[in-house]
């Protein structure tokens, strides 16, 4: 059958059988590699890519079911602009090791910051709750989430020209975020 | 030494140690990561992301049972599949006697079963297809009739005359015995038990567990039929290893492998051994002449795979009744499934279990071991576990705990009337081996205070009177990492010293070679600050090579934390063999005499005149350049060496957990978790901080999750990863570390490795926790995985071992 979607901004169009798995069209088929296939289940979250702007666990998703609909995955979130705050945050706070359940682990972060600027420690947990990862323990990619929620603030804050009280209190919020980030 | 905390949150803010390195330390201190600006693109590259022209996918069929006698294969239906381009079974490969391999134990491992299956999941047939979904369809195609047998899965019945024989492929072959080993003396030790105020002893289990690093393991197979040559990408920790491993089984010569590590998402262990499907792989590239992609799914990962622990431990303490500690006696019986794969130095059948003796003075010890084959997966030294001292370490800390509880003694108190003391090291255990350095009281206090240990007391005290459920566990820790001395230890015959090869270039840029392989660990990081703290050239400037074999020195890779104990001393002594040489040219360069140069971090400046001074950079360019050269020295600035640890480093930790149990659910939560940690001398405390995290949530794991279970059939319990519960963000606490440092007297930089030491100490705090939460139930001892029924039943005083 043929599917035609968007990802990554482009429009993409493909031969493919109807069983394919959109994680596997996406690492075969367009050379989507930064999207990884961890387990069969839907428990390890490290295919996790955005269809139509919402988290999905591409192993559980058929490539079929995308056909029309937006895709997202990590290779999209460095713009020409810079890299995304989430991505600079993970490597501000050490929030990967071994970099597997990175890119799924960012791409929900990614949405969490978009509906929550502000997300508190017990909210993040809960966001990153079906995805695992075996080297950090959590706590730096919690880290990594606040380091990026709060550089975040602090941007929109500049832009919007707010009050330069405002700006030093978000400042401050971001300066701490860092702080947590370093171990020494 | 010093002592302070990383992240004192529960303690005021101490900043005396805060080092601002600016990111970009010339050297040692917290130092963002070179790794992770392509993998947070997206752009690292793992095996399963290689892909080549022609490539084809392999997918390996697996025995649905775990022992039968293999009837019959027929293949006919699959090799007439449209899309399959090779079915290859155990016959195909004992035309080609590859049907068998060696393992790191010297046992041998079937690589596709030709006479029984002797495991669930063990390896059937192998097929060779166009896209990884036409190879799992043609699986389904082969036909394979099992006259099915009696498994073995009760260990414990492993060695009873009944029990069905395992290995009738060893010749006289007549039980399921896999070896026996003792250590320590046994007369001394039962002398000073007889005469012991208090003996306790334990029946402590510690379950099979599976490391289940998030990628799976797997390979790319690329021969090359004219040049003869094969490229291997594949999952492993010990590349140059692999490929002597290769050589010998498959009879390529070695200078035609070349064995890839890409990067790797996660080892923990589980990718040292051999697999099965590496060599199919290989074979399938041979035969098809085409590049062969094998990468296992998730099930396949957990059920054949490395496990994982599998001990059974009779522990017994003896003590004076005023709480000094005398001796420990144990027997284990170890599961060691159903070929004997552990890769552990040939020595040391039981790993470093003989570290038992843990981090206290004693008068003698002793332990008896029997290790005995069943029908389950091989493996055994995995997870992180310091070539079994995860064993050792819960074995020590949980009948300590045991002591107390008998004694009525604080556990902290107990401990600390019984630590080695500082004036003993170095200090040879009743088992023999040399702890190097060790300062145990400042740290075990160090960890008390940042919990409020007395606080926590009385809390306890306080919810207890109210009928809520607390725990507080300790646990103090001596590991041994850094395998290993080459006089003492070898994997098949290979010694366990490590080479390491550094170059400046002409304008003063560096490469390094490693023999040893990062999973996460992050070696290009820190093996850059080694190089740079000794030359005085900035980390990015240094490029770390490691994990492909055409382009590293020989050295036995990464596992057991031995990467900085071992590598970490090559890289250090090889950059101050360059120092050396830069020192001769200098001298020429200043036209003074090498006595009257010295070093400042970066050049050679004349003594008491340091303006007049070379950087390494200029070294660098005079090394490469036309002008002279002292008499003697030749050209460019390099060297290489081979890095013999003359005995492994011993970090040690104290860590204390707080736990809450819910009196209706016995639901366990984790709501502190205190971890000091002493690795020596610290590279890059950042990532100090990262593996110690890591090793704390295993901890949680192995002690509240995770079991590979068997049926009585020999079905694993354990083989996705809806059935092996592993740790979300949800089961554990924000962590709290601190740290002394007393550094290695041995390594060149005094550092000792870290990777594994939360592993090791974090199950015994947690099991303490929840043990001492459960003392208003009477209960002395309950085994892990601490879930709720089994939590449950503790308290209803029904508990059971889990095997």
């Amino acid at each position: 059958m043929q599917v035609t979607m968007t990802v990554n901004g482009d429009e993409v169009t493909r031969e493919i059988e109807g069983r394919l798995l959109l994680v596997h069209f996406l690492r075969d088929h367009l050379g989507l590699t930064g999207t990884h296939w961890g387990c069969d289940t839907s428990n390890c979250g490290t295919c996790v890519v955005w269809m139509d702007d919402e988290p999905v666990k591409s192993c559980t998703v058929l490539a079929a079911m995308a056909g029309g609909r937006t895709v997202r995955t990590v290779e999209d979130l460095e713009t020409a602009a810079g890299l995304d705050p989430v991505q600079e945050g993970f490597m501000q706070c050490h929030g990967l090791q071994c970099g597997f359940c990175t890119p799924g682990m960012m791409m929900t972060a990614r949405a969490l910051i978009n509906a929550k600027p502000d997300p508190d420690e017990d909210t993040i947990r809960e966001a990153i709750s079906g995805q695992i990862c075996r080297c950090t323990g959590y706590a730096t990619i919690i880290r990594s989430i606040q380091w990026a929620a709060a550089k975040e603030r602090e941007t929109a804050a500049a832009a919007d020209g707010a009050a330069s009280t405002e700006a030093a209190a978000t400042e401050a919020v971001a300066t701490e975020a860092v702080a947590a980030g370093s171990p020494v | 030494m010093t002592a302070v905390a990383d992240r004192p949150t529960h303690t005021p803010a101490q900043t005396s140690d805060f080092v601002n390195n600016d990111e970009k330390p010339v050297g040692y201190g917290r130092m963002l990561r070179k790794e992770d600006p392509r993998l947070i693109r997206g752009k690292g590259r793992f095996v399963d992301d290689i892909q080549l022209t022609g490539m084809l996918h392999m997918a390996i069929l697996r025995s649905p049972v775990a022992h039968a006698r293999i009837v019959s294969i027929d293949t006919t239906a699959a090799e007439a599949h449209p899309k399959v381009k090779a079915v290859i079974t155990g016959e195909t490969l004992a035309g080609l006697k590859l049907a068998w391999m060696p393992t790191l134990s010297n046992d041998v491992q079937a690589v596709l079963a030709t006479d029984k299956v002797r495991f669930q999941g063990q390896e059937v047939a192998c097929v060779v297809a166009e896209d990884r979904y036409a190879a799992r369809d043609a699986l389904e195609l082969i036909d394979v009739e099992y006259d099915i047998l009696d498994p073995v899965v009760d260990v414990r019945k492993a060695m009873a005359p009944e029990a069905p024989v395992i290995r009738d492929d060893l010749e006289g072959k007549s039980d399921n015995h896999c070896f026996d080993w003792e250590t320590g003396d046994k007369a001394a030790t039962d002398a000073v038990f007889a005469r012991a105020d208090v003996v306790v002893r334990e029946e402590i289990v510690y379950p099979r567990v599976h490391p289940a690093p998030m990628e799976t393991c797997g390979a790319v197979a690329d021969f090359d039929r004219i040049e003869g040559r094969l490229t291997l990408w594949s999952t492993t920790q010990a590349p140059h290893a692999h490929r002597t491993v290769y050589a010998l089984v498959a009879g390529l010569p070695e200078h035609k492998i070349r064995v890839i590590a890409p990067d790797i998402g996660g080892g923990f262990g589980n990718k040292v051994p051999i697999y099965p499907g590496y060599v199919c792989a290989i074979v399938a590239s041979i035969l098809t002449n085409k590049p062969v992609k094998w990468v296992e799914d998730r099930s396949e990962n957990l059920i054949s795979t490395g496990f994982a622990r599998d001990y059974i431990m009779s522990g017994e303490i003896a003590a004076t009744k005023d709480g000094k500690i005398l001796a420990l006696r144990t027997h284990v019986l170890a599961d060691h499934g159903a070929f004997n794969g552990t890769a552990a130095p040939l020595k040391y059948p039981a790993g470093f279990f003989g570290v038992f003796c843990g981090s206290y003075d004693l008068e003698a010890a002793y332990c008896s071991m029997q290790a005995v084959y069943t029908n389950k997966a091989p493996g055994g030294v995995a997870y992180a576990c310091s070539f079994r001292i995860t064993e050792a370490v819960y074995l020590v800390e949980r009948i300590v705990d045991c002591l107390a509880y008998e004694l009525g003694m604080d556990p902290a108190e107990l401990r600390l009337r019984n630590f080695i003391q500082p004036d003993q090291f170095p200090y040879t255990t009743k088992t023999g081996w040399v702890y190097d350095s060790g300062d145990y009281e400042p740290t075990m206090r160090l960890a008390m205070e940042m919990a409020g240990y007395d606080e926590l007391r009385a809390e306890q005290a306080e919810k207890r009177a109210r009928g809520e459920l607390m725990g507080i566990g300790i646990a103090f820790f001596t590991e041994a990492v850094g395998a290993g001395p080459r006089k003492d230890m070898d994997i098949l015959g290979l010694g366990m010293a490590d080479g390491c090869e550094l170059r400046i270039h002409p304008t003063g840029k560096a490469v390094v070679r490693l023999s040893v392989k990062t999973q996460g660990q992050g070696h290009e990081t820190t093996f850059a600050q080694i190089v740079a703290e000794e030359l005085g050239i900035a980390p990015d400037d240094i490029d770390v090579l490691h994990g492909d074999t055409d382009n590293t020195p020989f050295g036995l890779g990464t596992y057991g934390s031995r990467s900085t104990p071992v590598s970490g001393a090559a890289a250090a002594l090889v950059a101050r063999k360059v120092r050396d040489k830069a020192k001769i040219i200098a001298s020429g360069m200043l036209e003074v005499s090498i006595a009257d140069l010295e070093w400042q971090k970066g050049s050679f400046a004349v003594k008491g005149d340091p303006s007049t001074s070379v950087t390494i950079q200029q070294i660098a360019m005079r090394a490469h350049g036309a002008g002279d050269l002292p008499e003697g020295v030749e050209g460019a600035l390099e060297a290489q060496i081979c890095y013999n640890p003359p005995n492994l480093t011993y970090p040690f930790g104290a860590y204390i957990c707080v736990v809450d149990v819910d009196p209706g659910t016995a639901q366990v939560k984790v709501r502190r978790f205190i971890a000091v940690d002493d690795c020596g001398t610290r590279i890059n405390p950042m990532i100090i901080e990262g593996q110690v995290h890591g090793g704390l949530t295993d901890g949680v794991g192995m002690a509240l999750m995770e079991i590979i279970a068997f049926d009585e059939d020999g079905n694993c319990l354990g083989g996705s990863l809806m059935d092996y519960l592993i740790p979300t963000s949800m089961e554990v606490p924000d962590w709290e570390t601190g740290h002394t440092v007393t550094p290695s007297p041995h390594h060149p930089i005094g550092a000792k490795g870290v990777g594994e030491s939360a592993t090791v100490g974090s199950p015994p705090a947690i099991v303490n926790a929840v043990v001492d939460a459960l003392k208003p139930f009477g209960v002395r001892h309950a085994d892990m995985p601490l879930t709720p029924s089994r939590v449950w039943n503790a308290m209803r005083g029904t508990h059971t071992p889990p095997i």
